[in-house]
């Protein structure tokens, strides 16, 4: 089978797989977050934390909720990894610097997984499986939590209740994410992903070098990290290592595990809003961004090669993994740069400039394609809202969504959502590249090196959490901005997101005519696109033209 | 029958079938009046209101300044066209605000100080109140005062004595006389009018300075415009886009250090300018002043503009029967003669008996016979000896009495028990057969007019019953293409009307609307508004009587008719100068075009930056990064004469874009999807397209300009 067959049956394989999930799953979460019933297991933690699981709360107490527990999340995940040598299975590892703590317990408690260090050399398994692992679970389920308020508001009339943050938060890790992730990493083990409890073995290497492996529980951290996009990976190679990802088959399923969630969300969404339609046509924004995404970077790769090694090679694989090859190391490039995932199997450095910028685009665009769990939909719900109000008009109605007006109030939190990513990314690119120090982290020089600073701002301020490589990260002022940076990335969203939740929740929804614009058919589905499109290409032309713009056109 | 004397007018747009919602054009004197405005207007307190144009303002100051520090024929360009595009924004608004000011100026002519005759102690029926000459502005809430024919009347007010016509061509623009009466629903008297005859005592029911005319005159003029809902929703958006763009300029000088570009303030600020939404951020205001302006061109006051937006969301419409829906009178459509009587003969007899008839139903006869059977319209005095007997509530009919020598004819139509009788009463014997015809023609929703005769010749008597006429509501022509229109739109219509069930839904199919409400109360109306409201709906109704000023009140649009009471019109939030309910249709366009103007405006704005970014990201960057030059793809001539191109092309579309918010888009009822494709192809892609071909334009001509090659 030749390289192009084998990358169109995987594009193939992947697109069927997460077909096939998009309905079942999506309808088992709306059930998940609209059902009355708890189990016995929920009510003991609802006991044991003092939360009354039949009580909704209203957007302002949710959002205290998730502030709150994040807040936790952030401490005990700092001083986890500052007290590490003290605990046990820290295999001997020193504690994690302080401004490297900080870094890392924002960017897990964020669902960024930005990782400013190496993971085989810095953490002990007690730190992986009980600090770090916990994030990855908690911090997808956060994120689904957001939506599925901000869903309600679009479903629920005249109220000030958006849902119990607690208790989505308990009922999406036991419910959705601990089975799925149980089943893939037995699925991971089984074809030959690493599971153990095993300390650094010394390895004389065929060039009689030394040279010390790390073995660990990772599977069971891998299907997660794919699972809830977080992105971290155990060793520092992440999903390029063999122990991580050893096969075309194990690629192949991490690559459907990071979509999964993200993809059958809208159908959770239009279960919820009662109009299944609805969630097609998200979805299907989500796909035709993917695909043309999927489409953009392989033929880069494929076929912008300059060198003579490239063609020899059949294309662009520096920094590409031989066992995967061009197809596929672009579609988890794309897979992990459209979700907030940020896990890599390939280093995105080395791509053309095409390829590579293209990553960078992906991430610019806000991560809603289909993005991170939750955040992927309620990004992209954001973005109905604003192409909904600019259309509504063109139809002659106070525009609404979903029979809910978009008043000056909504705008208001709309328009702040929009912009807070970007100006996080820029401001802080423009930071970086202002102070001589810190320009000095590139490891290249000219538009490349630029592509580098921009890459891990846009990643960091989205939450992404994959890195261009290239940037020597791991200093004071990056660990400490970056840190902010994600903080501030996802949770004042978030804060806009639930304020716009509780405002719609509020309202008597208006009754569909013919009058209504109408968000389900292809004419809405291009005109998302378009605005998605439009407004972040705008946003970040400039910075894009001087990075990989420059570079790409000779 | 025919009960009522004053023949309802005929709304002169009856069966209108033109669509589009017009507008005044531009007349391009009006930029040059409005221009000393627009200067006036760059004080950054008002410019601050509106936050896309005051970023240009301090972009363009930010210009003068580094021209002066460093003078270059680019800097003096750029600083130049930047401080253009403030005023033409501000043209914009002074233009949409001077068509007002005109309107005003007239308005305030009929202000001037009027003399009133204030009577104290005035009681009904009482005609000893004296009399004071007080100046009109000194008038009090409650106080009566005396207006005779000649004088103008010095407030608004009710008629509580007299009757009297009263010339409101100050006001309305009409110049044909309204009779204002005490009691009723045609009691109100607006300040400012001229009694022509008669006298009337008027209650004054406004304080001074908030009259109809200072409401009027506050309104046209703008001064007490607030931002609209909707308005200050797209404000906020804008507002967003704005501080984004600022950022992306702003964190692109670090980044251009580090590639060896440092671009100067002047290229900053342009590029800056010609990102930020100015296009829409130049008309918006003017769109909103010209909507409400496109009412007032109807003859439509509406009391703020939030009326106006909601009038473009509305879900329903209550349609009087009467006057909106059908003609203001029954016509005659049919003769049906009974058996053994031709219908030509019916007919000769109908309009024999209807020539001295004039009312609208009887004209309407004659007007039957003549177009189906081209019989002459004879005049009354055509006929010898004919005594024409009136219609009187007892008799229930009328008709005329033919005294020949030889013969006597008797003529009668009307009511059918009432005709039925005299035929009897006459020796006649009505068959079966006419109660079939009634009953048919009342069970149609029409109204039967039985014809009878009595005949003496010599000492031959004879009385029958000739047929019978059919009366039917006329349902104005293309009123049901207006309502499946309406549909498409999304617009529920409801007839509201006093008739029966029956006559209702006979009317209502007839005419095409979705649904009807018979035998309809005051209480039933609001009922109807307040279900409709609590499933969200929108609601817009017309109304003149008091009893209709708590549904008008409730409505979420409601249009009180200037013939009203001014109960009616204080619990409206639109007055219809014209009194004509048809217009609320209109009313609904108007505020849907002013909605898509917005949004078709925004759409285009928004889609300009592309052609924008390719004219000056490369002139700022192919200096150090040749390879940009590739996204030159207009090949412009220099990166100077590509920037200044790009902000001569930024600012003039201003211009080029005054008339259409002026006039607003065009506007065809149609389904939300069909608008929507068609807005977004001509705006959409229009603004996509069209700057790239007007960048480029400008571009060969400004690199003719020294110091810009």
């Amino acid at each position: 089978m030749n390289d192009t067959l084998a990358g169109w049956l995987q594009v193939l394989a992947l697109v069927v797989a997460l077909g096939l999930s998009h309905r079942p799953l999506g309808d088992c979460m709306a059930r998940v977050l609209t059902t009355d019933r708890h189990w016995r297991a929920e009510r003991l933690i609802y006991r044991a934390g003092g939360v009354n699981g039949d009580a909704d709360q209203r957007w302002s107490v949710y959002l205290r909720s998730i502030l709150a527990f994040s807040a936790v999340s952030v401490l005990f995940l700092y001083a986890f990894l500052r007290l590490q040598n003290h605990l046990l299975l820290s295999l001997g590892m020193k504690p994690v610097t302080a401004d490297q703590s900080f870094n890392t317990a924002a960017s897990f408690v964020t669902n960024t997984n930005w990782q400013s260090y190496s993971g085989e050399s810095t953490m002990g398994h007690l730190v992986q499986m009980a600090g770090l692992a916990v994030q990855n679970f908690v911090s997808a389920a956060v994120g689904i939590a957001v939506v599925a308020a901000l869903i309600r508001g679009f479903s629920r009339k005249i109220t000030d209740r958006v849902g119990n943050f607690w208790v989505d938060l308990t009922r999406i890790v036991l419910r959705v994410l601990l089975p799925l992730a149980f089943v893939f990493a037995i699925v991971l083990v089984a074809a030959g992903t690493v599971q153990n409890f095993h300390g650094i073995h010394d390895i004389t290497t065929i060039a009689g070098g030394h040279q010390g492996v790390t073995g660990g529980p990772v599977a069971s951290q891998e299907s997660i990290k794919e699972l809830g996009t977080n992105g971290g990976g155990f060793y520092n190679a992440n999903s390029a290592h063999p122990f991580e990802n050893p096969n075309a088959f194990t690629n192949l399923i991490e690559i459907y595990l990071l979509l999964v969630i993200a993809f059958s969300l809208p159908r959770t969404f239009g279960t919820m809003v009662g109009d299944n339609r609805q969630g097609y046509a998200i979805v299907a924004v989500m796909a035709l961004i993917w695909g043309a995404s999927v489409a953009i970077v392989t033929a880069n790769e494929l076929h912008s090669v300059s060198s003579t090694a490239g063609h020899a090679a059949g294309g662009m694989m520096e920094g590409k993994e031989t066992r995967f090859g061009i197809w596929a190391s672009a579609l988890f490039a794309v897979s992990t740069t459209v979700t907030s995932c940020g896990a890599v199997n390939s280093f995105h450095d080395s791509y053309t400039p095409g390829g590579g910028g293209m990553t960078i685009f992906n991430m610019m665009l806000g991560e809603i394609a289909p993005g991170g769990t939750g955040s992927g939909l309620y990004g992209i719900l954001i973005l109905a809202i604003v192409a909904v109000f600019v259309a509504g008009l063109m139809v002659g109605r106070t525009p609404e969504y979903l029979g809910k007006k978009l008043r000056g109030r909504e705008m208001k939190f709309a328009s702040l959502y929009i912009l807070t990513t970007p100006a996080l990314a820029l401001v802080g690119a423009g930071l970086a590249m202002a102070f001589p120090g810190e320009r000095a982290a590139m490891l290249n020089s000219g538009p490349h090196g630029f592509s580098e600073v921009l890459y891990a701002f846009a990643s960091a301020a989205n939450n992404n959490g994959s890195a261009f490589a290239g940037l020597s990260a791991n200093t004071v002022w990056y660990n400490t901005t970056l840190g902010v940076v994600m903080l501030v990335g996802r949770f004042l969203p978030m804060v806009f997101v639930l304020a716009l939740a509780g405002s719609l929740a509020g309202q008597q929804p208006v009754p569909v005519t013919a009058g209504t614009l109408p968000t389900h058919r292809p004419q809405f589905v291009g005109l998302l696109t378009g605005v998605i499109l439009i407004v972040v290409g705008l946003t970040y032309f400039p910075a894009l033209a001087l990075g990989p713009l420059a570079e790409g056109l000779h | 029958m025919s009960t009522t004397t004053t023949p309802a007018p005929t709304p002169p747009d009856a069966g209108r079938q033109q669509h589009r919602v017009s507008g005044g054009l531009l007349d391009p004197k009006q930029l040059l009046t409005s221009f000393p405005d627009a200067l006036r207007k760059l004080d950054p307190r008002s410019m601050v209101h509106n936050p896309v144009m005051f970023v240009v303002e301090v972009g363009a100051v930010l210009t003068t300044l580094s021209a002066i520090r460093a003078p270059s024929v680019f800097a003096w360009v750029i600083t130049a066209w930047l401080w253009l595009t403030s005023v033409f924004a501000n043209l914009a608004e002074a233009v949409a605000e001077g068509r007002g000011k005109a309107q005003a100026e007239t308005l305030r002519r009929t202000k001037t100080t009027t003399k009133a005759r204030r009577l104290t102690g005035w009681r009904p029926g009482a005609t000893d109140a004296s009399e004071e000459v007080v100046p009109g502005a000194g008038l009090r809430l409650g106080d009566h005062v005396v207006v005779e024919a000649g004088q103008t009347i010095p407030g608004d007010g009710d008629v509580v004595e007299g009757i009297a016509s009263v010339d409101e061509s100050a006001i309305t623009g009409e110049s044909a006389p309204v009779i204002r009466e005490s009691g009723g629903d045609r009691s109100a008297v607006t300040g400012g009018t001229k009694v022509l005859s008669d006298r009337i005592v008027v209650k004054i029911t406004s304080k001074p300075g908030e009259t109809f005319i200072d409401r009027m005159i506050a309104l046209v003029e703008g001064a007490a415009r607030q931002k609209t809902p909707n308005e200050i929703a797209l404000n906020i958006l804008l507002a967003s886009l704005t501080i984004i763009f600022l950022i992306a300029v702003a964190t692109l000088q670090p980044f251009a250090i580090f590639a060896g570009a440092e671009q100067t303030i002047v290229i900053l600020v342009a590029l800056v300018v010609a990102l930020i939404p100015t296009t829409i951020g130049a008309l918006l205001s003017a769109i909103g002043i010209a909507g409400m302006d496109r009412l007032v061109q109807r003859n439509v006051l509406a009391m703020s503009g939030r009326a106006v937006e909601a009038a473009g969301d509305v879900n329903t419409l209550l349609l009087d029967k009467t006057g909106t829906i059908t003609l203001g009178n029954r016509q005659a459509a049919e003769f049906l003669p009974v058996d053994g009587v031709g219908v030509e003969e019916l007919a000769d007899a109908s309009q024999l008996s209807s020539i001295a008839d004039e009312t609208p139903e009887g004209r309407s006869i004659v007007v039957l016979a003549k177009q189906q059977y081209a019989l002459r319209g004879r005049s009354e005095g055509e006929l010898a000896q004919a005594q024409f007997v009136p219609f009187t509530a007892q008799s229930r009919m009328s008709g005329v009495d033919l005294n020949d020598p030889q013969e006597t004819l008797s003529l009668r139509k009307g009511a059918a028990t009432a005709v039925m009788r005299w035929v009897r009463d006459n020796g006649g014997h009505p068959t079966a057969e006419v109660g079939g015809i009634v009953d048919g023609i009342s069970a149609s929703g029409g109204t039967p007019l039985v014809v009878g005769e009595v005949s003496r010749r010599g000492d031959v008597r004879g009385a029958r019953v000739l047929g019978v006429i059919h009366l039917k509501d006329v349902v104005k022509e293309g009123m049901r293409e207006r309502f499946d229109e309406l549909r498409r739109m999304g617009i529920k219509t409801v007839m509201i009307t006093g008739d029966n069930p029956l006559t209702a839904r006979a009317i209502a199919q007839e005419a095409g609307v979705d649904d009807f409400l018979a035998e309809a109360t005051p209480e039933d109306k609001m009922a109807l508004i307040r279900r409709e409201q609590q499933g969200g709906k929108l609601v817009a109704m017309t109304g003149d009587g008091t009893n209709d000023a708590p549904a008008l009140a409730q409505a979420d649009v409601g249009v009180a008719m200037n013939t009203g009471t001014s109960a009616a019109k204080e619990a409206g939030n639109m007055v219809d100068l014209d009194s004509n309910p048809t217009k609320l249709i209109e009313i609904v366009e108007i505020g849907k075009q002013l909605l898509m103007t917005r949004g078709a405006l925004t759409t285009f704005s928004i889609a300009n930056d592309v052609a924008k970014y390719f004219a000056i990201i490369p002139a700022m960057f192919a200096m150090v990064y040749p390879g940009l030059d590739k996204l030159n793809i207009m090949r412009l001539h220099s990166p100077a004469s590509a920037i200044a191109s790009a902000i001569v092309f930024n600012a003039l579309i201003i211009i080029a874009l005054i008339p259409l918010a002026l006039r607003g888009v065009r506007y065809r009822p149609s389904s939300a999807a069909t608008l929507l494709s068609r807005n977004i192809w001509m705006y959409g892609l229009g603004g996509l397209v069209l700057p790239f071909l007007g960048i480029k334009l400008l571009d060969l001509f400004i690199q003719l300009i020294p110091g810009l090659r």
